[in-house]
């Protein structure tokens, strides 16, 4: 893991409300890579994207919606990686048991993690009794 | 969510005037089209000209709505998709399962 050349960590309660300012968060990351040789725009969508099913994965999985609930978002922009951790409270859940899509029978639910997958290069999910934490990258070109 | 209707031909149209759909507002959206559905329409138009970003939950209310009007027989159409909103219609396959048109008038005159 390198050094990241900047990071931006947002905490915020477990309120989908917040969904906008993440996702836009991510955008503005994108905007700022100046290094990024890929189309940006489309970055910048993918990064809203993934912020968004992230955030909005550990808002649902946690134990209530108090104010005082928080999810913890943590952006790390390194010279050839972005590295993306959401720390929840909540009771946690196995990546292996992700159903992947059934194309033939599309359901209302289960694509949040599909396009986590589809859009980043690796994703892992902890679980510690303190905190879960799910740790998504994506090679930055 | 913010929802403005119009009535063409034999279509319900239910513009989304959002740029944003995700699941803080994806459980109005599907209720709103269930509750149509319910009120008896069979042929729905969701415009969606506004919206520039859509995540998962917002797939699936518009698949919930499918699913309801295509069990009855009904038809929900989509139209004016923006570029980066159809994505990820293709990546899922979606654009499979929904008919989408590119302009509301295409839609009147290919089924009017």
């Amino acid at each position: 893991m390198g050094i990241p050349v900047f990071q931006v960590d947002v905490i915020i309660p477990t309120q989908t409300r917040y969904l906008r300012l993440i996702g836009h968060i991510g955008e503005r990351i994108a905007n700022e890579l100046d290094t990024y040789t890929g189309d940006k725009v489309q970055l910048a969508y993918d990064l809203n994207l993934v912020l968004t099913e992230a955030t909005a994965n550990a808002i649902k999985h946690a134990k209530t919606d108090s104010p005082k609930e928080t999810v913890r978002i943590l952006i790390q922009i390194e010279e050839n990686e972005l590295i993306i951790k959401v720390f929840d409270h909540g009771q946690g859940f196995d990546l292996k048991n992700v159903e992947p899509l059934d194309f033939a029978n599309p359901q209302e639910t289960g694509m949040g993690l599909f396009f986590i997958k589809t859009y980043m290069d690796s994703v892992r999910y902890t679980m510690t009794p303190e905190v879960n934490i799910l740790e998504i990258s994506k090679k930055l070109q | 969510m913010k929802l403005r209707y119009e009535t063409k031909q034999e279509y319900e149209v239910i513009i989304i005037d959002e740029e944003r759909i995700d699941a803080h507002n994806s459980g109005d959206l599907k209720e709103a089209l269930l509750h149509k559905i319910e009120q008896g329409n069979t042929q729905l138009i969701v415009h969606l000209a506004q919206v520039r970003f859509i995540d998962s939950s917002g797939l699936g209310a518009l698949l919930a709505a499918y699913k309801k009007i295509n069990a009855g027989h009904g038809k929900l159409i989509l139209v004016h998709v923006q570029a980066q909103v159809l994505a990820m219609f293709e990546l899922t396959r979606l654009t499979q399962v929904f008919d989408i048109y590119a302009e509301l008038d295409d839609v009147l005159a290919h089924h009017g």
